[in-house]
């Protein structure tokens, strides 16, 4: 197993590389530049040739290129081209809240999904079951903004039992409860939208695991159908869960952008909103380099979970 | 090879077959060894005969098969096809000899296109092989029911609607769409009912006399295999051990595992239940690690010194055999 | 008579929404204390069905219609799933055709044998498992500790038959139920699983019911046979009998269909022609009738009755009727009605 992982490290590398060499391309083929966002009329024009020149926007493409990497290779991912601070310390800032808020909605997406989808399989083609998959499909279909700001309106405006937006209470001691209190609405629209997703799968999968023949062998040295479901079923039926959360997690990242605006979260998804805004090319690499980190490892770590999952599968 | 007066020509020649499964270990991923699920066979078919080849799951008796009809790309070796090397032809060179070489498979539903009418099953190959003209199609996949004991309606309903039986003779009116010499049978009766694989096998046998077929028929089911065979070969662990006539072979087996093998069938006669019958101990030993000496010392009642260190090679009489110590 | 298991008048219905499609008509037999029976017919005929019902594995669709199962002294077929787990895997134990796809792939072998020891013996995990090590022993296992702590993908097909024996064995049950327990493995295999199987009845005293459409198997090990065909017993008789003077022309054809592996020559074993009918499509008359080369007009208009013919040996054939003297009509055979 630790061969295999670095071995898979290593094939990580020249596709690390060109995850960056891409992103870079695309980022400057987008019209505009952080100099052009500068829309102060006052500026003169001078002075904007000079902050590009210093900005070092005037190199050809492969240079600016040759610049950030080797940066990067030496622990920098360079300054924000509008505030001046350093990448790495405006992505540390803001990545702990949308790891935060990406953890606890997939653990709550998957506490509703595989019971609900156990269920569903078992009681299949039950009333419950179509209960249960009509829920499922609501859950899908509505989009996450959408559920956000009904949520916001209802639980947030109306009844006031929750805070509409931000982690913390301003002027508030910031404390643990206080940061849970604000991550019930984000984390239930996330969490509904993954569990929606996943509902069909766990059904799915545990309907094929209920035709094997192991279960059979299983219910006649006498097991309850309880245990036969939930000992010997469930754990066969949830190994090709594992890949499709697997895949979950970087769209999670992805779609942090959209719900951290609705709730005001004040993670990466804002950050990501502004650079874009604003060109600032340096945050935008900098967070291309995280995704392309996550995918990769999200990628190796469900590997390395489904072969613990699975004995059948080894890698060597 | 043998001498042979009246097996006049040799329709397909196998030559020092290997296939090798790589088993891969490491950082990057090199065969650190191989599975020798073929190692060195080298057998001759002749036209008109069958070939029965037979031996334990996982002997390597499919992989010739597959490599017959390069389902499988030989390690080494040569497979010749009516005088022609077929090993290292490229896919459209192949084209005209799979027309000649057809498969039948053990699971026949698993073979059948769940989605398409037997019809279309038939008529398919027909048409991509240039066989038959569109007018005739018909009348052909008609006449090919008939060939298999099916009755004309079944040309119009799916593979599902058929018992394991008749799904096996749907299998092997598909093999004879195009119009074969050679077919392969892999284990065509292993999924059926006893009293089904008679039924097969004797629409096997009806089916060579009327068309001239060559089989080579690969199963661990004996019964089934002396019941078609006019030669036998035993295959353990990647290598032929015996090989002889039918008759011969199952009257006088000479190699120990061969007589092993015959004595585990249990006849359906209860006046010979519990006779002493000799049972080859535990399993077969792992084919990527395969025991030096001759390969099956280790389970072998008779192994002596000589048999755990020297391999011994198949003998090139008419009743072959790869045995140190031969049965009399 | 030490009765146990019986079978009475058993009818076992496929329910779907729109049709009831009968699986098993009317079956009876009796088995004794440490006997073995083979249930003997082709795919389809309602053997495996049968032994099912006797697990109360029927499954959501499955219901016994009709008659009723004794098991040591209790109508089984009126418990509850509670009492029928009770049975399970303790007093009655089974054991699958396919030993590849029977074990749980994601659990240690010694876990699954020691879950039935925690079930049935009530023993804690801590001592499941030396009796669980100590069960693979006692089916032909070398090196069982470290069989024990391995999963299912690793052992061969004849091992897993083995941790399946070893694992029905945890129990002590008083009856083993066989379904296909060699037809998928290779000839020398099948015959150590065979010599296994008899080894743990003489240790143990169970009773085994064999269900099987291997006549060779039969031969080897039962000591009577009930030959079953659509849905139905067409013959009954203890094993030397039947394979001497086979009465039914379906239990004939099924002896005729094995391949002689002795003698010269190739030789044709003689198929029977056709196929069992759908449980949709019962003929009229003997359900045999179509694929029968002796049939006349008697058999394609009435069913004949399972009758007696002589000492333990009943058939369910008019020309079997008529040539034996005077025909016993059996309890519980009754004329039987189509569907």
């Amino acid at each position: 197993m630790g061969t295999y992982i670095v071995r898979r490290l290593f094939i990580a590398v020249p596709v690390f590389f060109g995850i960056t060499v891409l992103s870079f391309l695309i980022m400057n083929l987008a019209p505009g530049n952080p100099v052009d966002m500068l829309i102060n009329p006052n500026i003169p024009k001078e002075l904007l040739e000079l902050k590009r020149e210093r900005l070092g926007l005037n190199d050809p493409l492969y240079a600016q290129y040759a610049n950030w990497l080797s940066g990067v290779l030496q622990g920098d991912l360079g300054y924000s081209f509008s505030s001046y601070a350093p990448v790495s310390r405006l992505i540390g800032e803001r990545i702990g809240p949308t790891l935060l808020l990406a953890a606890a909605s997939l653990l709550f997406g998957l506490l509703i999904a595989i019971p609900v989808g156990v269920i569903s399989a078992v009681k299949r083609n039950s009333k419950l079951d179509y209960f249960l998959t009509g829920i499922t499909f609501l859950g899908i279909s509505i989009p996450p903004f959408f559920l956000g700001l009904g949520l916001i309106y209802v639980a947030g405006i109306q009844l006031k039992w929750l805070p509409t937006g931000g982690m913390t209470t301003l002027g508030g001691d910031g404390g643990a409860g206080d940061v849970l209190l604000h991550m019930i609405l984000p984390v239930t629209v996330v969490g509904a939208a993954i569990a929606g997703k996943k509902v069909r799968y766990v059904r799915a999968s545990v309907l094929e695991v209920l035709g094997q023949d192991y279960l059979r062998t299983a219910r006649a040295k006498g097991l309850r159908e309880l245990a036969v479901t939930n000992k010997h079923a469930l754990r066969n039926a949830l190994i090709p869960v594992i890949a499709v959360v697997g895949a979950e997690i970087p769209l999670l990242l992805g779609g942090s952008i959209v719900i951290e605006q609705v709730f005001q979260w004040p993670g990466i998804g804002q950050l990501t909103m502004e650079a874009i805004l604003s060109r600032d090319y340096p945050i935008l690499m900098g967070l291309n380099l995280i995704a392309a980190c996550v995918v990769l490892l999200t990628n190796l770590l469900t590997d390395v979970l489904y072969a613990a999952a699975d004995p059948r599968i080894t890698y060597g | 090879m043998m001498a042979r007066e009246a097996m006049p020509k040799p329709m397909l020649q196998i030559e020092n077959l290997k296939t090798y499964y790589p088993v891969r270990r490491g950082l990057f991923g090199r065969a650190s060894g191989f599975v020798k699920a073929v190692d060195d066979v080298s057998l001759t078919l002749y036209e008109g005969e069958t070939l029965g080849l037979v031996g334990e799951s996982g002997c390597g008796k499919s992989s010739i098969g597959r490599s017959v009809v390069r389902l499988e790309r030989p390690h080494a070796g040569r497979v010749l096809f009516e005088g022609e090397d077929i090993t290292h032809v490229s896919q459209s060179e192949l084209r005209p000899v799979r027309q000649r070489i057809q498969m039948v498979f053990q699971d026949p539903y698993a073979s059948l296109h769940p989605r398409m009418r037997i019809f279309d099953t038939l008529a398919e190959p027909m048409i991509a092989h240039r066989l038959a003209k569109r007018g005739d199609v018909q009348a052909e996949v008609e006449r090919l029911l008939q060939l298999v004991g099916l009755p004309r309606a079944a040309a119009h309903r799916y593979p599902h609607e058929f018992s394991g039986g008749q799904k096996q003779r749907i299998g092997i009116a598909r093999a004879l769409s195009l119009k074969p010499k050679l077919i392969v049978c892999d284990e065509p009766v292993s999924a059926l009912d006893v009293s089904i694989q008679a039924q097969i096998l004797g629409l096997l046998q009806d089916l060579q006399e009327e068309l001239k077929l060559t089989y080579l028929f690969i199963a661990h089911g004996i019964g089934a295999v002396k019941q078609v065979s006019t030669r036998v070969a035993v295959m353990y662990l990647g290598r032929i051990v015996e090989l002889a006539p039918s008759e011969s072979l199952f009257r006088q087996p000479r190699h120990p595992y061969t007589k092993l093998l015959l004595g585990a069938y249990h006849p359906p006669d209860p006046l010979l239940r519990g006779m002493d019958r000799p049972i080859i101990r535990g399993d077969m030993p792992d084919p990527s690690r395969l025991p030096p000496g001759c390969r099956f010392h280790t389970r072998c009642p008779y192994a002596r010194e000589r048999c755990r260190g020297e391999d011994p090679s198949l003998t090139n009489d008419e009743h072959a055999v790869a045995c140190h110590y031969p049965l009399a | 008579m030490a009765r146990l298991l019986e079978l009475d008048r058993l009818r076992i219905a496929f329910r779907t929404e729109h049709e009831e499609a009968v699986a098993v008509d009317e079956v009876s037999f009796a088995m004794r204390r440490g006997e073995t029976i083979a249930l003997v017919g082709e795919s389809g005929c309602g053997k495996s069905v049968t032994s099912l019902s006797i697990m109360g594995l029927l499954g959501a669709n499955g219901v016994v219609t009709h008659g009723e199962i004794r098991f040591d002294g209790s109508v089984i077929t009126s418990f509850g799933e509670t009492e029928m787990r009770r049975l399970r895997g303790k007093e009655i134990a089974m054991i699958f055709q396919e030993p590849m796809t029977s074990l749980n792939p994601v659990m240690k072998i010694g876990e699954q044998i020691g879950e039935c020891l925690r079930l049935h013996r009530k023993c804690s995990r801590k001592e499941a498992k030396p009796i669980a090590v100590e069960l693979l022993k006692k089916v032909g296992i070398a090196r069982a500790e470290a069989v024990a702590k391995d999963y299912p993908h690793s052992l061969s097909g004849g091992m897993r038959q083995r941790v399946m024996i070893a694992m029905a064995m945890a129990g002590n049950p008083k009856l083993l139920i066989a379904d296909e327990p060699t037809t998928a493995l290779d000839v020398t295999i099948q015959a150590q699983i065979l010599q296994l199987m008899k080894q743990m009845q003489k240790d143990s005293g169970m009773a085994i019911l064999l269900v099987t459409h291997d006549l060779g198997v039969v031969a080897e090990m039962a000591d009577r046979v009930i030959v079953m065909y659509a849905g139905q017993v067409v013959e009954e008789a203890d094993v030397f009998t039947l394979f001497r003077d086979p009465r039914h022309p379906y239990t004939q054809g099924l002896i005729q269909a094995v391949p002689a592996v002795d003698g010269a020559g190739r030789k044709r074993a003689q198929p029977i022609p056709g196929t069992v009918p759908s449980l949709r499509d019962m003929p009229e008359g003997c359900r045999f009738h179509p694929r029968c080369q002796s049939a006349h007009d008697r058999c394609r208009l009435e069913s004949p009755s399972l009758q007696r013919i002589g000492g333990h040996h009943s058939v369910r054939c008019w020309a079997a009727h008529s040539s034996s003297l005077a025909p016993e009509e059996l309890p519980g055979s009754g004329p039987v009605m189509n569907l």
